[in-house]
């Protein structure tokens, strides 16, 4: 057991285009998170920022760039970058400095302005990096990933375009009820089926736009959570943050090809799934002790695949536990009651947080019409390019 | 007009060869025989091998489609496209080698649309065209289904 942290506030910037910077985004959702759990920035003993690679310098120094913003005061800071899995990491830097007893209270914030279209990699001629390969020599975006993984499911598993469509319903469905959601419309399956292939079998409403977007958490030590008369806090239990095995079978962003496992053989388990078992291990509870997830769907066929790599289902099983309501509210284990990322849109530093800030909200049961009715367990999930995973079990 | 341009790889080294002798180049572990695409030169990835010498590979001719996408819009820089004319969407597949028991991904040699895959359905690589500018022609390599003659 590795001990637990409590989550004494929450807070964001609501995701959009909203055409200003990270930091003020960011600058948002902490004053947001600090007023929510009562805590004064001056006593906050450390800070944790989650970067980003679009904002210049102060988006690879984000925690310093958000203290100077928030006024400085001094405190310990640390800046980490995990791709998608960047708040994960914020998270647990934040949990490793309270466990080990060098900050009773710590600030975690991420940030992000997206560009419109397409993400590129960064400027320059760089052949040795496999993300400006990938565009250069196959000009393999985002979505042609997910194409890919979306394409094998119905091949393999026999998925359907209609359940792809389903997903994306269900989760529009709940971002219609959140007030930080970009987009806040139902949508039909014939909406889905009638806007445009992007990356085939995948429809433009079947993938996660880019957005701007800012979330933020206070976390502290179980004896300063108690000082503060919070008596039942929420509690971060486990965080994941593994990495793959070698050699790896699943074709991964951003790389143009799999490991060969022509000498070595492979895990039984992939990546994905290797990610979960190691929250569900630190934790102490399995896939059937959950009352919520929130997972991440970049596409709507990887919701699907995330179904199966938490275990809420068997390997193929994960369109029949769509088809039959399991993953929806009033279900045995709803999944992204937040609206997921088909309702946010990807602000990739702020994500991972944002997914926690949902737990707390529906963990302390005040998550208005979004709200699981006795919600006392859930997971986060998600997986940062090049080699990151990320899942968080919080509890109540 | 017309004159002869520079035919250059778009990335040294990671194949060689015409026609039926077109392989794309790997490396293997002299210790452990690990293959890889794209290659390593300088260190094994196999956490479980001493490290030994990286030998260049070629990786087999033949596969199978692992899964299959396209590119309907263009994608952005580093990419090269002609921004004057019409976007023309390419399929790109990822092909398992039986041998090598890796999945290699490539752009479909042009005219095979996603509509003319399936999983499963046997591939071969063959030499083709990236783009071109002033001077060069930048080749690569393509996927072909093996039923489709050259």
């Amino acid at each position: 057991m590795t001990g637990e942290v409590a989550v004494l506030g929450a807070g964001m910037h609501p995701w959009g285009k909203w055409g200003r910077g990270f930091v003020e985004y960011g600058t948002v959702a902490a004053r947001a998170a600090l007023a929510d759990a009562g805590v004064d920035w001056r006593d906050v003993g450390s800070i944790v920022g989650a970067d980003t690679v679009r904002g210049g310098y102060p988006g690879y120094v984000a925690g310093a760039t958000f203290a100077k913003a928030l006024g400085w005061q001094g405190a310990r800071v640390a800046s980490v970058y995990a791709a998608c899995a960047s708040g994960a990491q914020a998270v647990n830097t934040a949990r490793a400095q309270i466990l080990s007893g060098l900050a009773d209270v710590v600030l975690v914030v991420g940030a992000d302005a997206a560009p419109k279209g397409f993400f590129r990699p960064a400027g320059g001629d760089r052949p040795d990096d496999p993300d400006w390969l990938r565009f250069r020599v196959l000009g393999a975006t985002n979505p042609t990933y997910f194409g890919l993984y979306a394409r094998r499911r119905m091949a393999v598993h026999g998925d359907t375009l209609e359940d792809f469509a389903q997903v994306k319903v269900k989760n529009a469905a709940q971002g219609a009820l959140n007030p930080n959601a970009r987009y806040r419309k139902r949508v039909t399956a014939e909406e889905v089926a009638a806007s445009t292939v992007v990356a085939d079998p995948l429809r433009l409403l079947d993938i996660c736009a880019t957005s701007d977007g800012a979330a933020a958490l206070v976390l502290s030590s179980m004896e300063f959570a108690r000082r503060h008369e919070v008596a039942d806090p929420v509690r971060i239990r486990a965080v994941s943050t593994v990495t793959p095995r070698f050699p790896t079978t699943v074709l991964d962003l951003p790389d143009i090809a799999t490991d060969s496992a022509v000498a070595v053989e492979p895990a039984a388990e992939t990546f994905r799934a290797s990610i979960a078992r190691a929250a569900y291990e630190e934790a102490g509870i399995g896939p059937e002790d959950l009352s919520l997830a929130e997972v991440y769907d970049l596409s709507t066929a990887l919701e699907l695949q995330w179904y199966e790599d938490l275990g809420l289902c068997g390997e193929g099983e994960a369109a029949k536990l769509l088809r039959e309501g399991a993953t929806a509210p009033g279900g045995r284990i709803p999944v992204n009651v937040s609206g997921g990322l088909a309702s946010f849109g990807e602000a990739v530093p702020a994500q991972a947080i944002a997914q926690v800030c949902e737990l707390t909200w529906q963990l302390r049961g005040t998550a208005g019409e979004r709200q699981i009715t006795g919600a006392r367990v859930g997971i986060t999930a998600n997986q940062g390019l090049f080699g990151h995973g990320s899942s968080v079990i919080a509890v109540r | 007009m017309s004159r002869t341009r520079t035919r250059t790889p778009v990335v040294p080294g990671w194949f060689a060869g015409e026609g039926d002798d077109f392989r794309l180049l790997g490396t293997r572990c002299s210790a452990c025989a690990s293959v890889f695409f794209p290659r390593e030169d300088a260190f094994c990835r196999n956490p479980g091998c001493p490290g030994g010498e990286l030998a260049e590979v070629p990786l087999s001719r033949k596969g199978r489609v692992w899964s299959y996408t396209d590119s309907r819009y263009r994608p952005p820089s580093p990419y090269v496209s002609d921004p004057e004319l019409e976007w023309q969407s390419y399929a790109l597949i990822a092909v398992e080698l039986e041998f090598e028991r890796i999945v290699v991904l490539g752009q479909a040699v042009p005219g095979v649309t996603v509509a003319d895959l399936t999983v499963g359905m046997e591939m071969e690589v063959v030499p083709g065209v990236l783009n071109e500018d002033a001077e060069t022609t930048w080749t690569t390599w393509h996927w072909r289904p093996t039923g489709v003659g050259a």
